[in-house]
């Protein structure tokens, strides 16, 4: 379990009052666990603090509306945990 | 403040974009119809507007960010804590400060004082979308130009 998974499943837990152990590596955040657009800002907001990036919501959101993406690809908490590992690293290059 | 055009900021005293910082200033009038309700013999300046005061300050500060090509909308209200009354004919100062500028949303920490008294504060969240059509963004330079927003060479910073 990669420690980036651990850091948002812990940031969805208390910004949502979610049970930490409810929360698994394949649940999607918004059909699994219920969290909507708003909610999703304040998470956005805490993965942007923890891991100084800037979680690009606007283009993902036009890729899945142009269906050029699904949600699978940027919900799926496994895909979004490497979605920010990608961020990160292309931070520091 | 205009309360029924739902105008609550008379003037921009200072916008500085280095900083992420606002400042404006509204003086509640002395009758309005709100007045007559909010309360009977008792005439305060609704919490909810006061809210409104620190949103449409911080929006502002989100227009200039965004080198007036989008505008924000209020989404959420965290920790607002209304300390004391407000009544007619007092003057604010009201100041906002952007906290986190994400993809499609900002948020500011934004508050109210009077004569250097704390009145109220908050944490706002809004979206941050293009204008919905040319009519709103010529209605907001229209406002703009009412509150002495320069909205071409608007900061300090």
């Amino acid at each position: 379990m990669s420690a980036t998974f651990d850091t948002i499943a812990n940031i969805i837990a208390e910004t949502c009052d979610i049970p930490r152990d409810s929360i698994t590596q394949d649940s999607h955040a918004i059909n699994d666990l219920g969290i909507d657009s708003l909610d999703f800002l304040d998470i956005a907001f805490a993965i942007d603090k923890a891991f100084g990036i800037k979680l690009p919501l606007e283009q993902w959101t036009q890729e899945v509306n142009d269906g050029k993406a699904t949600t699978d690809q940027y919900f799926v908490l496994k895909n979004l945990s490497a979605r920010i590992d990608e961020l990160v690293a292309a931070k520091g290059a | 403040m205009r309360l029924e055009y739902f105008q609550l900021i008379d003037r921009i005293v200072d916008i500085n974009l280095a900083d992420r910082t606002i400042s404006s200033e509204a003086t509640v009038p002395t009758t309005s119809t709100i007045f007559e309700g909010h309360f009977p013999g008792f005439p305060l300046m609704p919490g909810v507007l006061l809210i409104e005061s620190m949103a449409q300050t911080s929006g502002w500060l989100v227009v200039a960010l965004n080198d007036y090509k989008r505008m924000p909308f209020l989404a959420a209200v965290r920790e607002a804590k209304l300390r004391t009354f407000v009544i007619p004919g007092q003057k604010l100062s009201i100041t906002a400060r952007l906290v986190h500028e994400g993809s499609g949303y900002a948020m500011t920490e934004a508050k109210i004082t009077c004569a250097d008294k704390s009145i109220c504060d908050a944490a706002i969240t809004f979206r941050v979308l293009d204008f919905p059509n040319s009519d709103m963004r010529e209605h907001m330079r229209d406002t703009a130009a009412r509150i002495g927003f320069n909205v071409e060479a608007p900061t300090n910073g």
